[in-house]
C-alpha cells in the first residue's frame, strides 16, 4: 500500500492533499468549516500518563460518594453506583442500563482500552488486538458522557439545597478531576496511532 | 466559487473509523479493516426511522411524570415542565433556565434540525449547504447534554431514601425522556452529512 497522501473531509467529501502539522495546529475545511485534522499537543508518553491517572482517579471518583445529604439527625450518601442502582427499580430498568453506560462503563472502558494501547506504542508495539481497541475507542466516543454527570450533580445539588443539608463528597472533586483529565485523551488525536502502526499485527 | 473536488469523483473512499483516504474498489478499510461505504448505508431512511421513533417517544417523555416526591408526609408528581416552572417560582431562575435548555430546548432543536435536514437532502435542494452543514455539527455537539435530567432524576432518587420522612423514586417519564435522547443521538449518527453536498455535484 502507497503512502496515503490525501485528506478527505468527514463532513463533505472535499479532498485536499495532506500536509504535515505540527503538534496543537489544526486545520479546516474550506467548503463546510468542519475540523479537518487536528494533532494534539501531547505525545504518546504524556497522553499514557494521564491515562494511568485517569485510571486512578476513576476508582476514587467510584469508591467514595458523590454527595451525601442530612436531615433531622438522618444522613444518607449516594456514589455513582448507587445512583444507577436507583434508576433500576420498577418498570425504568432499560434507563438505568443507559444511564450506567454512558457515566460508568464507557468513561471506563475508554481509559482501559487507552492504556493498553498507550503502553505499547509507548515501546513502539502496537499492543496484542490492537485494530479491535481503536475501532472500540472510536465506538464508545459519543457515549462517554462525564461531563454532563458533572453538571447533574451540581444541579441536584442545588435542587435538594433548598430543602435538606446537601454536602458535596470526596467522589464529586475526584469526579471533577477526571472530567478534566479525559478530555485531551478522549479526542480524535488517538487516531494517530493509526499512521505508526498502519495495518497493526495481523 | 472556488471548485472542490469530490472523493468519489477522484476514486477515494473515506474510512469513517480511522479516517484513512482508501482507493475506491476495496471492500475493506486495508488500515483498520472496517467496512468502507461511498456514503453511510441507507442514510436518510434510517435517520427518518430513529427520528420518527424518537418523536413519537417525546410525547410520553412530556406528559408522564418522570419523578415522584414524598416530602415530610406530602406526595406530588412531576413532569419535566412542571419541575422546570417549579424552580422558576422558587426563586431560582438560573436552574429553571439550564434545565428548560437541556430538557427542552436542546431536543426541540434537535428535532427540528434533523427534521429540515431530513427534507431538504431528500430535495436535493441547494439552500445554505455550508449553514445546513453546521447545523449538523452543532446538534452533534449539544445532543448529549440533554442525559441531564435523567442523571439528575437518578442521583435525587439515590440520596433521598428516608422511608417515612421522606423519598424521591423515578417515574415511567424519564424512562421515555432517557429513549429520546438515545433515538436522536442514533438519528444522528445515522445521517451523512455529505449528503448535503451532493446536490451541488448532481446540479454541476
Amino acid at each position: 500500500m502507497s503512502k496515503t497522501s490525501w485528506t478527505i473531509c468527514e463532513h463533505c467529501d472535499a479532498v485536499y492533499p495532506s500536509i504535515f502539522l505540527e503538534q496543537g495546529q489544526k486545520t479546516y475545511c474550506l467548503r463546510c468549516g468542519s475540523v479537518l485534522e487536528v494533532v494534539g499537543r501531547l505525545n504518546t508518553q504524556q497522553m499514557l500518563a494521564l491515562s494511568i491517572c485517569a485510571l486512578i482517579v476513576f476508582c476514587i471518583a467510584n469508591a467514595f460518594p458523590v454527595m451525601s445529604i442530612s436531615v433531622q439527625g438522618l444522613s444518607n450518601e449516594a456514589t455513582l453506583w448507587q445512583s444507577i442502582n436507583a434508576l433500576a427499580q420498577g418498570q425504568i430498568s432499560v434507563i438505568a442500563a443507559v444511564a450506567g453506560l454512558t457515566i460508568i462503563l464507557a468513561p471506563l472502558l475508554q481509559i482501559l482500552l487507552l492504556c493498553w494501547v498507550l503502553s505499547f506504542a509507548v515501546a513502539g508495539v502496537a499492543a496484542p488486538g490492537f485494530s479491535v481497541c481503536m475501532r472500540a475507542l472510536e465506538y464508545l466516543r459519543p457515549w462517554s458522557m462525564l461531563e454532563v454527570c458533572l453538571l447533574g450533580i451540581l444541579v441536584a445539588i442545588i435542587k435538594l439545597g433548598g430543602l435538606l443539608d446537601v454536602h458535596p463528597g470526596m467522589g464529586l472533586w475526584a469526579l471533577t478531576m477526571l472530567t478534566l483529565l479525559i478530555i485531551p485523551i478522549s479526542g480524535k488525536s488517538i487516531r494517530r496511532l493509526w499512521e505508526e502502526f498502519e495495518g497493526g499485527p495481523s | 466559487m472556488r471548485k472542490f473536488n469530490n472523493a468519489s469523483d477522484m476514486n477515494l473512499i473515506l474510512c469513517h473509523l480511522c479516517g484513512n483516504a482508501c482507493v475506491d474498489g476495496v471492500l475493506r478499510c486495508p488500515r483498520c479493516r472496517s467496512t468502507l461505504h461511498r456514503r453511510k448505508p441507507d442514510s436518510l431512511a434510517r435517520t427518518a426511522a430513529f427520528f420518527m421513533a424518537g418523536l413519537i417517544f417525546y410525547i410520553p417523555a412530556n406528559l408522564l411524570p418522570m419523578m415522584y416526591t414524598d416530602m415530610f408526609g406530602s406526595g406530588s408528581e412531576n413532569t419535566i415542565l412542571s419541575g422546570v416552572i417549579e424552580f422558576w417560582e422558587s426563586g431560582s431562575w438560573d436552574i429553571a433556565l439550564l434545565i428548560f435548555i437541556a430538557s427542552v430546548l436542546v431536543p426541540c432543536l434537535k428535532f427540528l434540525v434533523l427534521g429540515t435536514l431530513l427534507v431538504t437532502c431528500r430535495l436535493r435542494s441547494r439552500w445554505a449547504m455550508r449553514e445546513r452543514s453546521k447545523l449538523y455539527r452543532l446538534i452533534e455537539v449539544i445532543g448529549y447534554w440533554s442525559m441531564l435530567d435523567v442523571l439528575v432524576v437518578a442521583l435525587v432518587a439515590a440520596l433521598v431514601q428516608f422511608r417515612t420522612l421522606s423519598s424521591i423514586e423515578p417515574r415511567e417519564g424519564i424512562l421515555f425522556f432517557g429513549l429520546v435522547v438515545v433515538l436522536t443521538m442514533l438519528a444522528a449518527m445515522s445521517f451523512d452529512p455529505r449528503l448535503i453536498w451532493d446536490a451541488e455535484v448532481e446540479h454541476a
